[in-house]
């Protein structure tokens, strides 16, 4: 049976025209951007040519973009690098408490430095609100941190109204754009941001090369030394084809962006409706309307998220669950549970995201296979029968 | 988010997909509870016996793929065991007949504990007898 793979939040596959991109840089062009021959120029060409490619996606600059190991270098660059740069203008951060990883590991590393942090809280639907932005701003606060689109809930936040009052205090805004980058319209003037991360392998590009957004004139630190790649702002031989891949993705993505995201939220809605429509006891994690266009993340009470993808994964489904249990913490999701859930729905939480090759028949498939999984399992549970007040039955 | 099931072993994920003794024993001889609410863990067992040897086992159990596994598992390894042979089976026992892995020894423990409920239980309602 063919698999379905529905986790594009996670990772995409490399899209043909990509991979036709990357080739002659692994192969015969496979020179360093830095050596002054033949070899070297094209393979600063390609960099240069992607640079102009993604800068025009996002309508900023080429020089205002530094190529990175990927989005969570970019985060970490845009994090500790704006901190190292301002300590001496203060040490406080303003961030939520929603934040991917790549963002919350950095501002934890700053606390143990003496840095304070603020994590706001989100409201139920995964939003952070302007007003508790500027309610926690400081004489101290040299940045604050909100991502565009959660990659749980695929919640957006309202980042042209943070951004302006970030600018009206001074502050450094930083954006996680990595879900929302070749997915829906991503504009740094619109945004009104300072620094923007980006990533190429979640936009049908190759894992291992990201981006970071710093607007002209903003102060960042080097995380890496060492050479004088990136404007000496990351050091390292750059990732030629990576890069040139991660350039022919945000071009394709650029024209079709209309169009698909259009596509994806007919199919977003009828996975939605039609898993709510056959299962009871269903809650939609995040926004109903401002949310990623392929985004489905639901809880199902009295089930367990990891044993609904297993059992999806012997159907040949592939889906991702916010449940302790694959990520190697004890508690669930951290996102789930900000958005006042209890533990059981999160540990319940299973996310459905979608993407190019993701059809109508696909999400079908889902909504018939599904809820035979959730009947077997809350046929197994304890909880199901306590809560419904009905006494046991064989199973 | 992301589906680690390769960490499991053959035997897990095919009890996993055809578990034994799902259900409920009307009026057991034991019933044992267990729940981990932070690791999303339930576990229920009940024992029914025949003089001194349980002769049927039953659970039902919510949580992820070695839950389900190990808590079936347990009923079998229950059968024509007396409590107090019950009692001998350690968690090293389980993770060792489900292939567990390192991370997913909690499960073990916890079914420990299941079995150790089920047992006390029992005791407690043939004190009162």
């Amino acid at each position: 049976m063919k698999r379905i793979y529905l986790d594009y939040a996670a990772t995409t596959p490399l899209r043909p025209e990509v991979y036709t991109a990357m080739k002659p840089y692994l192969l015969e062009d496979f020179g360093n951007p830095s050596t002054l021959y033949s070899y070297g120029q094209e393979a600063r060409q390609a960099v240069e040519s992607a640079r102009e490619k993604i800068a025009g996606l996002i309508n900023a600059k080429p020089e205002e973009l530094v190529f990175t190991s990927g989005g969570t270098e970019a985060n970490n660059l845009a994090v500790k690098g704006v901190a190292q740069a301002l300590e001496k203008q203060g040490n406080h951060i303003i961030t939520c408490a929603i934040e991917h990883h790549s963002v919350l590991g950095p501002c934890q590393a700053l606390e143990n430095r003496g840095f304070e942090v603020t994590y706001l809280p989100v409201d139920e639907h995964g939003q952070v609100s302007p007003e508790s932005v500027g309610n926690a701003i400081t004489g101290k606060t040299v940045l604050i941190s909100i991502m565009h689109a959660n990659n749980e809930i695929g919640t957006l936040q309202p980042v042209a109204e943070i951004s302006r009052l970030a600018r009206q205090n001074g502050i450094y805004f930083h954006t996680d754009a990595v879900q929302t980058l070749g997915h829906i319209a991503v504009d740094v003037e619109e945004l009104g941001v300072d620094l923007l991360s980006a990533s190429a392998h979640k936009i049908y590009g190759p894992k291992g090369v990201g981006a970071l957004y710093i607007r002209q004139g903003v102060k960042v630190a080097p995380l890496i030394d060492g050479g004088e790649q990136e404007d000496r702002r990351r050091a390292g031989t750059e990732n030629v084809a990576g890069i040139a891949g991660f350039g022919r993705a945000a071009e394709l993505a650029g024209t079709e962006i209309p169009e698909e995201s259009c596509r994806l939220r007919q199919l977003r809605d009828m996975l939605i409706s039609g898993i709510q429509a056959a299962i009871e006891d269903v809650y939609l994690n995040g926004h109903p309307s401002a949310r990623l266009p392929g985004n489905v993340n639901i809880s199902i009470d009295y089930v367990e998220g990891e044993a609904v993808c297993l059992n999806l994964d012997l159907e040949n489904i592939c889906a991702a669950t916010g449940s302790a249990c694959t990520t190697g913490s004890i508690e669930p999701s951290h996102v789930v549970l900000a958005l006042g859930r209890n533990r059981r729905l999160a540990h319940g939480s299973v996310r459905f995201t979608m993407g190019k090759w993701t059809t109508e028949g696909e999400i079908e498939r889902v909504k018939h296979v599904l809820p035979g999984i959730v009947a077997r399992l809350r046929g197994m549970s304890p909880l199901y029968r306590q809560d419904r007040c009905q006494p046991g039955q064989a199973g | 988010m992301a589906g680690r099931f390769s960490e499991y072993s053959e035997k897990v994920l095919k009890i996993f997909k055809n578990p034994v003794n799902v259900g409920v024993i009307k009026d057991p001889d034991a019933w044992g509870f267990i729940s981990d609410p932070t690791r999303g863990v339930t576990m229920e067992l009940f024992l029914k016996l025949d003089g001194d040897v349980i002769a049927d086992a039953r659970f039902r159990a919510s949580g992820c793929g070695a839950t389900i596994a190990t808590t079936s598992t347990i009923t079998q390894m229950l059968k024509g065991k007396t409590p107090g042979q019950a009692l001998e089976i350690t968690d090293i026992d389980l993770a060792q007949a489900l292939e567990l892995s390192e991370r997913k020894h909690y499960v073990a423990e916890l079914g420990r504990e299941l079995i150790a409920a089920a047992v006390d239980d029992y005791r407690q309602r043939k004190a009162l007898k």
